[in-house]
């Protein structure tokens, strides 16, 4: 250190890295975290063969972003380019459930949802399988490689490919009917781009499950230390009742220090908890951006207290608050309806609500008309003036729909469309393709005689002739107006 | 300990070394990075080495260098318009064989004919018809139901193919209306008079001392021969409808003086060498369809 306190190049900005070796454990945590797990990728791996029948125009993937022509399918909702308002709405709907999730139980997406903490427990479970548990893998690393660390490691690596190779297989396929770019996968004749796609997520998978693991949650992720800006004493964390815990004595000298009636805490110091933590980090140091809260430790800690005879869940699930409350010899009280609860779960049902409605009354056509400019308006031979527009038609549906053009607003107003020709009543008729649109060039005339103004408000309507639908859109009709 | 905490570089509060940092009294922790996370930023800084060999990078005094797989993004886009041509090769090739009505009768083909027709008139048209064929003085709108040499598709190709009054092409749209003052045809109270006589024809009001039976002994002995004795017109002579609401001069009494006295012969260049015969095709769907077409 130098005297003048500003030459700080001899303080390390870079640790070395510390390898963290989670030991196996059982209980209802890890037993939760399994069922999750299978959960979780068996949806991942498998929802892009599940079928959705839409009728013949559209595809019948369930799941879906067709990029190429520009729809999103999920089940029974279809989203155009125009509708994206959906994802944000699911972006709010996702960070408020995150926030109420973590308001009632800390990070409940970190510990058992969040695919890095998913990947990363399986990409362990491989490890373990070849290079045994903790203690082994420990030994292994520190001597050097014989042909037996070797093929265990090689095999390791072999296996997280494949799975990694397997992740970037399944991503692709929820942008491309599955089975058929299955098959064009396998014989080598699918689009370059997919082979891209899953060579990149081939490689992120095994870099961040396999490789940098915990190091993702510490150092990259931004959702750490939000979180910690919106915990408080009342929601629920993983967390040593260091009321219980404190002091650390030896079984032995536990039971010595309670027949002289002397205060001994529970922890034995086994550091069980730490050997466990996918993070390498001890609980017992309380609250820490490096906790995942996955409650690996309250298996570790449960299962250890139950051996040495004294009450299970000295790491659990509790609150700051109830800590401070048993200190003080008050009964621990649990408030999951708390103002913070209570206001995240309104803003996800108005949020929610407001999306369901959109969706319930979603229509199914729709019109856009924009005024031609060259020329605004036109003087027919006889005196009559015509306006042309371009009307887009939206077809939502996955039939043929002929929707029927009407004009109002102004006396012996007609109106044509080109390229559709006219129905019996002389109105044009419009098919549109299933799932699609289609601009037409539309000629609106007044007859000579009628009084105009520079501009004025006309309705374009178009119907369909079959369901019913009535879209409706005004624009101007523009005439030489008060010129003699 | 209290070595520890007397230290300016560690933070007494948290214990954590800082960086040195410091706003406003606000010191900043150190909390370091893996290194191998630095040997990462590293190995991105000898990685953009191999752009400079790869890809054109440094400049040169005329030029740069170019890069050992040759790309050029000109060239890029070179491909990209070769793959464009060749795509609208592939559609022309239905509209060549259809005719204007068989286009228009198929939506796939019509929207082709329309995009291209819409892209070659602002190219080749746009500068005297306007944008959108909304037409000038002069120049006619092509968006009305007036014609001078006929609106039916087979018409418009025919108009669009030899222009109008193009010397030396056979096929081309000619007439001459005589220039009936200019060569002491007419006398100037015959023009006045005559000129008069067409605004009554067209139902406009005339001067109250204007001679309209000389008029109308002018216009059966000078006019009518092109332009029909109701004034009605002739497309087979290019003699415009005097009656309807449009015109391309003006009706007004000092324009109709004019064109009685000097004549208009408008022009139009052929398009047949120019243009082939599948842009004119799409130019002739795209004009026919702009209101007008008959």
């Amino acid at each position: 250190m130098s005297s003048a306190g500003t030459d700080q190049d001899d303080i390390p900005l870079f640790a070395a890295s510390r390898k963290v070796y989670p030991q196996s454990v059982s209980g209802p945590f890890r037993r939760a975290k399994w069922i999750i797990l299978f959960l979780c990728l068996g949806i991942y791996y498998l929802l892009p063969f599940l079928r959705w029948d839409r009728g013949p125009y559209l595809p019948d993937q369930a799941v879906l972003a067709d990029i190429a022509n520009n729809r999103f399918y999920f089940f029974f909702i279809e989203i155009w380019p125009q509708e994206v308002y959906y994802f944000t709405g699911l972006l709010i709907l996702a960070s408020f459930a995150l926030f109420l999730t973590n308001a009632v139980a800390g990070r409940v997406w970190c510990g058992y949802l969040c695919p890095q903490t998913v990947w990363t427990d399986l990409f362990l479970a491989v490890e373990r399988f070849f290079e045994g548990d903790r203690r082994e893998r420990m030994r292994r690393d520190a001597e050097p490689w014989g042909f037996d660390t070797l093929w265990r490691k090689s095999a390791k690596h072999a296996v997280w490919l494949v799975i990694a190779w397997w992740t970037g297989g399944a991503w692709v396929l929820y942008f491309a009917d599955a089975p058929t770019l299955v098959r064009e996968l396998a014989t080598f004749t699918a689009p370059l781009s997919a082979y891209v796609w899953i060579a990149i997520l081939t490689f992120t998978t095994y870099a961040l499950a396999g490789l940098m693991r915990e190091q993702v949650c510490k150092y990259m992720c931004p959702w750490p230390r939000i979180q910690a800006a919106l915990t408080d004493d009342e929601a629920l964390n993983v967390t040593y009742r260091y009321d219980r815990g404190e002091p650390r004595v030896s079984v032995k000298q536990a039971a010595k220090l309670r027949a002289q009636g002397a205060p001994a805490g529970d922890c034995v110091d086994c550091f069980q908890c730490v050997a466990v933590c996918p993070t390498g980090i001890d609980i017992r140091d309380g609250a820490q951006i490096d906790c995942i809260q996955c409650g690996l430790c309250i298996d570790a800690c449960d299962t250890v207290m139950s051996k040495i005879g004294r009450p299970t869940r000295l790491i659990a699930y509790d609150t700051e608050g109830n800590i401070q409350r048993r200190l003080a010899g008050l009964a621990a009280i649990y408030r999951p309806l708390r103002l913070r609860t209570l206001v995240y779960a309104a803003l996800i049902a108005v949020v929610g609500g407001a999306m369901l409605w959109q969706l319930a009354t979603r229509s199914t056509a729709g019109m856009s008309v924009l005024h031609e400019r060259t020329p605004l308006f036109v003087t027919l031979s006889d005196g009559s003036i015509r306006n042309a527009y371009a009307v887009r038609l939206l077809n939502k549906r996955p039939e043929h729909r002929p929707f029927a053009l009407t004009v109002s607003g102004l006396p012996g107003i007609r109106i044509e469309a080109i390229g559709a020709p006219p129905s019996a009543d002389l109105r044009p008729v419009v098919t549109v393709d299933p799932d699609s649109s289609r601009e037409v060039r539309v000629l609106v005339t007044v007859p000579a005689g009628v009084p105009l103004v520079a501009s004025q408000v006309i309705t374009i309507t178009a119907s369909d002739l079959f369901a019913g639908e009535t879209v409706r859109a005004d624009d101007h009709f523009i005439a030489p107006g008060t010129q003699p | 300990m209290d070595q520890k905490y007397e230290d300016p570089h560690v933070d007494a509060a948290t214990g954590m070394a800082t960086t040195g940092h410091e706003w406003d009294g606000i010191r900043e922790l150190n909390t370091p990075l893996p290194r191998w996370w630095l040997y990462v930023f590293y190995a991105t800084i000898v990685w953009s080495i191999g752009y400079w060999i790869v890809y054109p990078a440094w400049p040169l005094l005329t030029d740069t260098t170019k890069g050992v797989i040759g790309y050029a993004s000109r060239a890029e886009v070179s491909a990209d318009m070769a793959r464009l041509k060749a795509q609208r090769a592939a559609q022309a090739a239905g509209m060549a064989e259809a005719t204007p009505a068989q286009i228009k009768a198929d939506p796939t083909l019509f929207q082709i004919a329309m995009a291209q027709g819409k892209a070659a008139f602002g190219d080749n048209c746009a500068a005297c018809h306007a944008v959108g064929g909304a037409g000038a003085k002069g120049y006619p709108n092509l968006n009305d139901d007036d014609w001078l040499w006929g609106g039916s598709p087979a018409a418009i190709q025919q108009t669009i193919r030899h222009g109008i009054r193009v010397a030396g092409d056979n096929d081309t749209r000619v007439s001459q209306m005589p220039a009936f003052g200019r060569d002491g045809m007419l006398k100037r109270e015959e023009i006045t008079a005559v000129a008069s006589h067409v605004r009554e024809l067209a139902g406009l009001p005339t001067e109250p001392k204007a001679d309209l039976a000389l008029g109308r002994k002018v216009y059966a002995d000078n006019c009518a021969a092109c332009h029909g004795a109701a004034g009605k017109g002739n497309q087979e002579l290019g003699a415009p409808n005097l009656t309807d609401a449009i015109s391309l001069y003006g009706m007004d009494m000092a324009s109709l003086t004019e064109t009685i006295a000097n004549s208009r012969n408008g022009v139009m260049p052929g398009w047949a060498g120019r243009l082939d015969e599948t842009t004119i095709k799409a130019l002739t769907v795209y004009v026919h369809s702009l209101g007008g077409g008959q």
